[in-house]
């Protein structure tokens, strides 16, 4: 089935639908999302809250809550399309083997009652029973080393720890099958800035050292950059922008992402700063049309449609102001992922 | 051993005349206790901490969780009692006068929570919220209180005001509710603020909008404010003066274009090293960090509390002896033995 093209690829997503049902309708949190991730790269997914970003980290990972009204898409990982997997098949073949997920405040995580080595080694032991038990504490010792964990703490419980090594921990159990995708889930929102830094260090020295690809969900677009080598904008579950994180941080296309990096505080330089005033629409009923219109200072009568994607150069803006611009409109999601079929 | 005395007026300060508010030697310890009687020791969240706050400066304390920032910001609140030192307002200790003294002093002191949400009762309206300050501060007149309300919602731009008045807190947004949270510490028209992390919580787009409302009501009202953060990077926007905090410490107090061109402290540095500006070659290099953790406040190392972390610590000085405060410019001052001229 995969073409050579694909093979390339750590992660593909083609048009990937996670809608939830509610007793008052139906929300649209991921709406038609394509993009495709390199080996050995990171793409940031960032926006406000309630865009739809962590619910695409969980339609990636399959951790779906009961309430799915539509799931559908494809997503392929090193090559092998996973959303055609019943259930089991996902998690025995896929699931910690291909890709893991970090998820949102994992320093709350751990299981309080266990050990760091026996919740750390876990997921080893169930995804390969050939590897025996002192083979997964070896494992365990290395993604410590690793991380920065000192080795005598995997005896510890994980109260005993602070949050910055909480944090590694759950790294470290992400790590330890050695998938090629890892979904981050605002990895540092609730650390203090040393320990910030430090866990983007570790994040970094993975993807050199291990060639791991990483899916990084955020909404702090200043840290984001320590990781990203793509950045993809989301807004009320559309996917607004898709660059290369050099072009994106030099100067963002879409008017969201330019109003989004204009509130960003930075240390030095003396622009003021901006806020996007109004707030992102409900999800419930979201606008016909561009979702950003009501908020865009460049809105048009023509923004009453919804803009298709552009192609300007290698990047991706859905758009009306780049329709003159743009090099081609990209109706695929193949094209959009950048694969041909 | 007190080395801090010698610093009686702050230097850094704008005027040193008459200060609305005056921490003086500052000691908030925990007592720790085993089997529930015996003396086990302090928790020295903050120790000895002095500094002097005239009437409409906005200043900053900035520094990681634990570091006793959250204690000291209670201390002045009058919601812990210090273990030593004093802390004067209007140069009259709050601690002096019993009661009523302290009722007056908190009258007089407005506090944005950190967590919108958490802050506000759920079971109230927002006209209830807001009224319950006046009504404790003894404004009888119903009509007057109203008047109040609205006036003070319309400061902080909820608009149009009637609308919210008989609207629930999770009716709100986080930024609407952070606003409510501004309303409801100014009411009683405060001489001044602490603001425990008031934007922590929020989405980056509303942040901003709620650090340019701080901003504006300070001006306006020419407002003291207490801004305790660990985000050096909304400081900028926001408060004259900062005072970087480390381990129960103030280690360096200035200006904030001098800490952000002109840092001294090496931990300082450290912490204006590891935050990022949006930059796609951040991706690129590894960041400095100094190793290790904060140290346990029970018992903090000897001397300088960040040696062990530092690179540029000097041997048989920095572990024995705690260094003071020194003057380094203009309205800056820091506790690091490599700027000290005297060091043996």
């Amino acid at each position: 089935m995969a073409s050579p093209d694909l093979k390339d690829k750590a992660l593909v997503v083609e048009d990937l639908v996670l809608y939830f049902k509610l007793t008052h309708g139906i929300v649209q949190a991921v709406d038609h999302v394509s993009f495709s991730l390199d080996k050995n790269r990171a793409v940031v997914v960032i926006g406000e809250s309630g865009c739809g970003k962590t619910s695409m980290g969980k339609a990636l990972t399959r951790l779906l809550p009961r309430n799915v009204s539509r799931y559908s898409g494809k997503v392929y990982i090193d090559g092998v399309e996973t959303m055609s997997m019943d259930d089991e098949t996902y998690r025995r073949e896929v699931r910690w083997v291909k890709i893991s997920q970090v998820p949102q405040a994992a320093m709350n995580a751990l299981n309080p009652v266990l050990k760091l080595k026996d919740q750390v080694m876990e997921p080893l032991l169930l995804h390969y029973r050939n590897v025996s038990e002192e083979e997964a504490l070896e494992q365990v010792h290395e993604v410590f080393d690793f991380v920065g964990v000192p080795d005598a703490f995997i005896e510890r419980y994980p109260f005993e720890l602070s949050g910055g090594m909480r944090q590694r921990v759950v790294i470290a159990m992400a790590l330890i099958t050695r998938p090629s995708v890892i979904v981050l889930d605002e990895p540092t929102s609730a650390l203090d800035v040393l320990t910030q830094a430090n866990i983007y260090n570790v994040l970094k020295r993975i993807k050199w050292e291990k060639g791991t690809s990483f899916v990084l969900i955020t909404h702090d677009v200043a840290t984001s950059s320590e990781l990203a080598d793509d950045v993809l904008v989301m807004y009320a579950g559309h996917m607004m922008e898709h660059s290369s994180a050099k072009e994106f941080f030099d100067e963002p296309l879409h008017p969201y992402a330019k109003m989004l990096m204009a509130a960003v505080p930075k240390l030095y330089g003396d622009e003021d700063l901006q806020f996007i005033p109004g707030k992102p629409p409900s999800l419930l009923n979201p606008p016909t049309g561009c979702r950003f219109a009501d908020r865009c200072p460049f809105a048009t009568e023509k923004c009453k449609t919804e803009p298709p994607t552009f192609r300007v150069g290698d990047r991706f803006v859905k758009c009306w102001l780049y329709e003159k611009d743009a090099d081609e409109i990209v109706n695929s999601p193949q094209e959009l992922a950048g694969v041909q079929e | 051993m007190n080395t801090q005395k010698s610093t009686v007026v702050d230097v850094t300060a704008r005027s040193t005349e008459k200060p609305l508010l005056s921490v003086r030697n500052l000691k908030v310890w925990y007592e720790l206790k085993r089997f529930g009687f015996l003396h086990a020791g302090y928790v020295k969240a903050v120790d000895n901490v002095s500094f002097d706050l005239p009437r409409g400066e906005a200043i900053a304390v900035v520094g990681e969780s634990g570091c006793g920032k959250s204690s000291l910001m209670k201390a002045i609140l009058g919601l812990v009692h210090p273990h030593d030192g004093e802390i004067l307002f209007e140069g009259k200790n709050i601690w002096e006068g019993g009661r009523e003294a302290m009722r007056a002093y908190r009258m007089q002191v407005g506090y944005v929570q950190q967590d919108p949400y958490g802050a506000l009762p759920p079971f109230m309206t927002i006209k209830r919220i807001l009224e319950e300050p006046l009504i404790l501060a003894g404004v009888k007149d119903k009509k007057k209180r109203l008047e109040r309300i609205i006036r003070s919602l319309e400061e902080v731009k909820v608009s149009p005001p009637e609308d919210f008045l008989n609207k629930y807190p999770h009716m709100l947004s986080g930024g609407q509710q952070q606003r409510v949270v501004i309303a409801r510490a100014l009411i009683r028209d405060p001489k001044m603020l602490i603001a425990d992390e008031p934007v922590s919580m929020l989405d980056a787009s509303v942040r901003v909008e709620i650090l340019k409302l701080l901003d504006e009501v300070q001006k306006e009202r020419n407002l003291s404010v207490i801004y305790i953060t660990h985000d050096l990077s909304t400081v900028r926007y926001f408060s004259e003066r900062i005072f970087v905090m480390y381990a129960g410490k103030l280690i360096e107090k200035a200006s904030t274009h001098e800490i952000l061109h002109n840092p001294k402290h090496p931990y300082t540095l450290a912490l204006l090293n590891a935050i990022s500006d949006p930059l796609a070659e951040n991706a690129t290099k590894l960041r400095d960090i100094p190793p290790g953790e904060p140290p346990s406040l029970v018992s903090p190392p000897p001397g300088c509390r960040f040696h062990p972390r530092c690179e540029k610590a000097i041997k048989g000085l920095c572990e024995v002896k705690e260094p003071r405060h020194v003057q380094v410019g203009e309205r800056h001052t820091v506790a690091c033995w490599l700027y000290d001229e005297e060091r043996e």
